[in-house]
């Protein structure tokens, strides 16, 4: 990523005109948990302001309530000067705030033009008017939008600015963005923030989401750190490096996952080899998700793996989970080959899997906290004997995880919905490690657990490392990567292109590695990791 | 806890009670907008729907809805949509008559060999739309739909003299071949007057324990709702989603086969025209009022069998029996909309009461929770 390239800093021209959106004093509470309290922010008309922190601090939640999606229990929002309440996301676009979601809301069979018009056909019409339009937003911001292409046909990047021209074309003046980076790769990274100054040129303003450091100093204005659901400081992009801006955002107090004295075995208990999985994507062209990945995990050994997200790393816990089978390779556990062996018996032989997406893949939201003890392990002790289950002792052992666990829950009757994130998380991990795995797939396993939480389940898998257990770590938080794992690999689009040394790496050079920057061995200090300062 | 319980099985109550209640005024409303008198013809059902021989009636035209919603249940709770009961139930039905009519064994062997032969013909046809669900993504819905119309078809070819079909002493009536006498499930005689209690009724009890026994206490019961409630976790947890889409669509339809025996068995002993259709359109409504719980199905069953008997009787007062078809489609609307509202409300609320019941454990203990 080249950010050093471009100035910064025209905002000081526009800086005495009234801020675009003031939020003062904003909380929100959920059943247990606070997400927000007292955030202060002030986004000055005319700049992007990124608000930063990390996975789980309560930055989506805060951009609901400001595209009128929530609700704040305390707290005013002042657009343009004016106080204003918003009661669904139609207000919020009428006073020219927009959002585009992380995860794009468009119809595919639809073309360009017709999902730009679609429910603001009162605008300019569905015809000429609004081809007009369409093109004199396209140009103004260097957008490049074709109207008459199918969206089905566009990519992941031209999908993203036609959602940005969607919220233009209702008439935004501030656009909210939400992770918008996550899905690109960093040419078209590169390309978003050039459209993003754009904006910024022509009056609007941005506010921009991400946890991504290197990405928010080079294209923000403004930044403002969010963690653990309130404001905790802004910082200056132009001075401020990103180790500073990661203590802001980790916070001095966070406890350190460092797990130094080594358990590692020479007793191999994951191996894979030559795994290849392609699949075909939406428009039809064959992807390759896992190329060539090799590794081994031996006894006692944490291999943590980095990478962006979505460069392969849910393939391939997915592929040793035997949810998806691969074209080609070999994954054995212990002596066993499980290549193709079914997901029930890889995790009767031990695989504990602690999911990236709990909702849907670690819980029964409605079902009652014992059932969702069983989950996964209704074939073992104590919650079955022989065909039938045993409710009253998976019922006991579940009292057993919500006490060792400190889930917080007043019972264990209560459905799992009705649990905060963290406590989700700590009953499946208490699940998880109740059956004595031999393996452990941890993806993000402290993704929107409080900081309590996130220690005590550090602790319990360093606990069980020392006792044998091999782990795969999947993780964006690259402190948590570094500190747990014993070895570290960077997964590349579909590859495993470059490993280091936990010991001896910083989140800095990790990260470059990520973006495809450097590959082979990652020696601290060397110069592979691109870095601008 | 305990609070979040009672409260719970008051939540569950609530919605059929509140979507009986929502019917019962809509019709009422009907009535009066047609100019005729709603309590009247409320009590005329009532007064007609307690006597002896209508409850004969009842619990016997219960017993058919009552297998019939338990086979569409079956599917609900795999959030699979069996809309082909009908067809399943026909062919079921038409088939075991068909066998049940051209051997002659023994009782003990006869009647199983009958209800086996349902069974299975009934879990092949809606085992078809399991395959082409799991092989070819066709939804099930549709499929089901199809098999209906082909079930039709099919029937109505064998059912023709000189194929499967049997023309009776009249010339007038086509059917299978009458069963044998030991192929006739005892009754139970409630006097001259009243008729008979269908002998099917025992067997659709244990039906009904065997339903709630293998849901709720085995593990295949477990990974059907895990199913039913997530897919995707499902999945994640080890269950094979496609084996388990074909075997439960297996199963909805053995038992979608069962739905005639208690006529076929116990009354008309041969498969003819007059035999009854659209029983397993019935069934989606008795499971969906019944919640898919075995006891409220039963419940549901007896309701929507009163409903039918006290039918008959208003056409006599001078009412129109139609009325109670407007009662039965009301019941359904309102439950679908009754279940989904209180479901909310109840996650919501059950939310809220965590959070205040952890609010207070963390004020007791002095100290914050995150």
């Amino acid at each position: 990523m080249p950010p050093a390239l471009f100035p910064r800093g025209e905002c000081a021209i526009k800086a005495s005109s009234p801020n675009a959106v003031e939020l003062h004093g904003i909380t929100k509470r959920f059943p247990g948990v606070v997400a927000n309290h007292d955030i202060d922010i002030i986004v000055r008309r005319g700049t992007v302001h990124a608000l930063v922190g990390e996975n789980g601090a309560g930055k989506s939640t805060l951009m609901k309530i400001l595209y009128g999606m929530q609700k704040p229990d305390e707290g005013t929002i002042i657009v343009d000067g004016e106080k204003v309440t918003f009661h669904d996301p139609g207000d919020a676009i009428a006073r020219g705030i927009g959002m585009v979601h992380q995860h794009f809301m468009l119809a595919d069979n639809l073309t360009v033009l017709e999902n730009v018009v679609l429910g603001s056909e009162k605008l300019y019409g569905i015809g000429g008017k609004a081809r007009a339009k369409i093109k004199e937003i396209s140009d103004a911001y260097g957008l490049g939008v074709r109207p008459d292409v199918l969206v089905e046909d566009l990519g992941v990047a031209d999908r993203q600015r036609v959602e940005i021209l969607k919220v233009l074309y209702r008439g935004a003046r501030t656009l909210i963005l939400d992770e918008p980076t996550a899905v690109l790769v960093p040419q078209e990274v590169d390309a978003l923030f050039d459209n993003l100054r754009e904006l910024k040129a022509e009056g609007l303003t941005v506010i921009f989401i991400s946890h991504k450091l290197g990405e928010v100093l080079s294209v923000a204005d403004e930044i403002t750190v969010i963690r653990r659901g309130t404001t905790v400081g802004s910082a200056d992009p132009k001075h401020t490096t990103p180790k500073q801006l990661a203590e802001l955002m980790v916070g001095s107090e966070l406890p350190s996952p460092e797990t130094r004295e080594s358990t590692v075995t020479d007793v191999p208990m994951l191996g894979i080899e030559g795994l290849h999985l392609s699949e075909i994507d939406l428009e039809g062209i064959e992807r390759i998700v896992l190329d060539q990945i090799t590794f081994t995990i031996h006894k006692g050994e944490v291999l943590g793996i980095a990478g962006v997200e979505g460069n392969g790393q849910a393939e391939l816990v997915e592929a040793i989970m035997g949810m998806l089978d691969p074209d080609a390779g070999r994954i054995v556990l212990g002596d066993d080959d499980i290549t193709h062996a079914p997901t029930r018996k890889r995790r009767e032989d031990g695989i504990g899997y602690i999911p990236e997406d709990r909702h849907r893949h670690g819980l029964l939201l409605e079902a009652p906290l014992w059932e969702n003890r069983i989950l996964g392990h209704v074939t073992e002790r104590p919650n079955s004997k022989g065909a039938l289950l045993d409710p009253s002792a998976a019922r006991r052992d579940t009292e057993r995880i919500v006490r060792e666990y400190d889930v917080r829950t007043p019972g264990i009757e209560v459905t799992a919905a009705s649990l905060s994130g963290g406590n989700q998380q700590k009953l499946i991990v208490g699940r998880e490690m109740s059956h004595l795995p031999k393996l452990l797939i941890a993806a993000h396993p402290t993704r929107g657990v409080d900081v309590g939480a996130q220690a005590q389940i550090w602790d319990q898998i360093r606990e069980a490392r020392r006792e044998g257990l091999a782990v795969l770590l999947i993780s964006a938080d690259l402190d948590e990567l570094i500190g747990l794992s014993d070895t570290l690999r960077v997964m590349y689009r579909g590859r495993l292109v470059a490993d280091a040394n936990p010991a001896t790496i910083t989140p800095e050079e990790l990260g470059s590695a990520m973006t495809g920057a450097a590959s082979g061995h990652l020696e601290h200090g060397d110069d592979t990791g691109g870095e601008d300062r | 806890m305990k609070k979040i319980d009672k409260e719970r099985l008051l939540l569950a109550i609530a919605a059929p009670v509140l979507a009986i209640v929502v019917s019962f005024v809509v019709t009422a409303l009907v009535l009066v907008a047609t100019g005729k008198q709603p309590f009247d013809a409320f009590n005329i059902m009532f007064q007609y729907g307690i006597k002896s021989d209508s409850q004969v009636y009842i619990l016997d035209k219960a017993t058919t809805y009552y297998i019939a919603g338990l086979a569409v249940a079956i599917g609900f709770r795999m959030n699979l949509f069996n809309i082909g009961v009908d067809g399943q139930y026909r062919m079921g039905a038409f088939f075991a008559a068909a066998v049940g009519g051209a051997v002659t064994l023994p009782s003990f062997l006869q009647i199983p060999l009958i209800i086996l032969v349902a069974m299975l013909v009934g879990g092949m046809w809606a085992g078809i739309a399991g395959v082409l669900k799991t092989t070819r993504g066709v939804s099930e819905v549709i499929a089901t739909i199809m098999l209906n119309a082909i079930a039709t078809s099919v029937i109505g070819y064998l059912l023709q003299p000189g194929r499967l079909g049997h023309l009776d002493a009249a010339q007038t009536q086509v059917s299978t071949e009458p069963l044998p006498a030991s192929g006739h499930l005892f009754n139970f005689n409630m006097g001259e007057l009243n008729g008979d209690v269908y002998g099917f009724i025992v067997i659709a009890v244990l039906l009904g324990v065997a339903y709630w026994f293998v849901l709720n206490r085995t593990r295949f019961g477990f990974d059907l709702r895990a199913v039913g409630q997530s897919e995707s976790a499902a999945e994640a947890s080890g269950v094979s989603v496609k084996r388990m889409v074909i075997t439960s669509m297996l199963i909805s339809g053995a038992m979608a086969g069962l739905i005639g025996m208690p006529t076929l068995l116990n009354d008309a002993h041969q498969f003819g025209t007059e035999f009854p259709a659209g029983v397993g359109f019935v069934g989606i409504s008795v499971a969906l009022l019944g919640r898919n719980n075995p006891v409220g199905v039963a419940l549901a069953a007896l309701l929507w069998a009163f409903l039918e008997r006290t039918s008959t009787q208003l056409e006599f007062e001078n009412y129109d029996k139609e009325i109670v078809g407007v009662m039965q489609g009301v019941i359904v609307l309102s439950v679908v909309i009754a279940y989904e509202v209180v479901r909310r409300y109840g996650i919501k609320r059950q939310q809220q009461k965590v959070g205040e019941e952890l609010a207070a454990q963390a004020k007791n203990k002095q100290e914050v929770t995150a």
